[in-house]
């Protein structure tokens, strides 16, 4: 039997998406059996992360309306023999779903794979009640801003009062030179107003964007720093002690690489 | 300058600003306390006063607090200084 993952957060474009598709891809790169599944009917966007947007014939509504089988809407990841994509409509919008048929559609998919990732819309209606129905444990995911730390207090909120207490936080798109100004939140302001455990944190990464221009997940890029992050939350949702990774390492300013230099002996 | 008015303390950290914004919007957030209902309690509290000292009707607060998960509504109730009836 499988886990149920759901990735939430509130607020929109905090990086959900991306989340997803890069966790899913960890988890698989490990060699787990995983399957992604998008929740964010009507705006569907998971398919583009991991640039499977041609592949799509059937998606999660046709299943639950019965137009097709399950496994004749999973999509095979091009990369990953062990990762699939369970796409959802973009024409049809979140309420042609109910809470008991999310809910018995993940029940099914943890039959078959270790993992099932829920792509959590934004928002705190009906998408969410749906995304969050099947899931065993959730992950939200924050930027060090108000707005989304506000929205992210929100959503715990709300997954504790459904029973789902299994939730870590993962701060995205931190950068190490203004949070050394302070002028960006750090992850002890974050973990301490939020009262919640960290399980990871993803550095702001222009690669991200690059590989969203390409589809395929940063985290198969060796270079990128946001894809080192999500290997090492994959591990930790494994179980896995991972130490988490200094931030510092090449945000180093002209000043100091000359102060090495000059005062290493 | 920036930065020397930093060294010198004139100016928080913005992420300290950010924290305590979060802070407060987050008590209210978390009670049920509805800006509506603290109101009421506001009028009321107004109301039962008034019988008994004339009470600075735009200086008064109430605010709903929660000091390391003890919850408490603090009011402020400022009197107006006029009446003095109560020395003779």
């Amino acid at each position: 039997m499988g886990i149920g993952i759901v990735i939430t957060s509130g607020k929109g474009g905090v990086g959900k998406t991306t989340t997803t598709a890069n966790l899913g891809t960890g988890l698989a790169l490990l060699g787990k059996k995983v399957v992604v599944l998008d929740a964010d009917t009507g705006l569907r966007n998971l398919d583009l992360h991991l640039g499977l947007e041609n592949r799509i014939v059937y998606n999660l509504v046709d299943v639950i309306e019965g137009t097709c089988k399950l496994k004749q809407a999973l999509i095979k990841d091009k990369r990953l023999d062990n990762l699939y994509l369970l796409p959802t409509a973009q024409i049809k919008d979140k309420t042609c779903v109910t809470q008991e048929q999310m809910q018995e559609l993940v029940e099914s998919l943890k039959n078959d794979f270790d993992f099932v990732l829920i792509d959590c819309p934004a928002g705190i209606e009906g998408g969410f009640e749906n995304a969050v129905a099947g899931a065993d444990m959730a992950l939200i995911v924050t930027t060090p801003e108000v707005s989304a730390v506000r929205d992210a207090d929100r959503i715990i909120g709300k997954l504790e009062s459904k029973g789902i207490d299994d939730h870590r936080l993962i701060v995205n798109r931190i950068n190490y030179d203004m949070t050394k100004k302070g002028e960006m939140l750090n992850i002890d302001d974050m973990t301490d107003i939020l009262a919640i455990k960290l399980i990871g944190i993803v550095p702001e990464d222009e690669k991200i964007v690059v590989s969203t221009n390409r589809g395929e997940p940063a985290i198969l890029d060796e270079n990128s720093k946001a894809g080192q992050a999500f290997k090492n939350i994959s591990r930790r949702i494994l179980g896995e002690e991972v130490p988490y990774m200094e931030l510092n390492d090449d945000n180093e300013g002209f000043l100091n690489k000359l102060k090495k230099i000059f005062f290493k002996n | 300058m920036d930065f020397i008015s930093k060294m010198f303390g004139k100016e928080p950290a913005s992420k300290d600003i950010a924290k305590e914004r979060l802070k407060l919007i987050l008590i209210h957030d978390r009670s049920d306390m509805s800006p509506q209902f603290l109101e009421s309690i506001k009028n009321d509290i107004i109301k039962v006063i008034s019988d008994y000292a004339e009470v600075d009707r735009d200086g008064i607060e109430v605010k709903y607090e929660d000091d390391m998960g003890s919850p408490a509504l603090v009011a402020s109730i400022p009197l107006k200084n006029t009446k003095k009836t109560s020395r003779r």
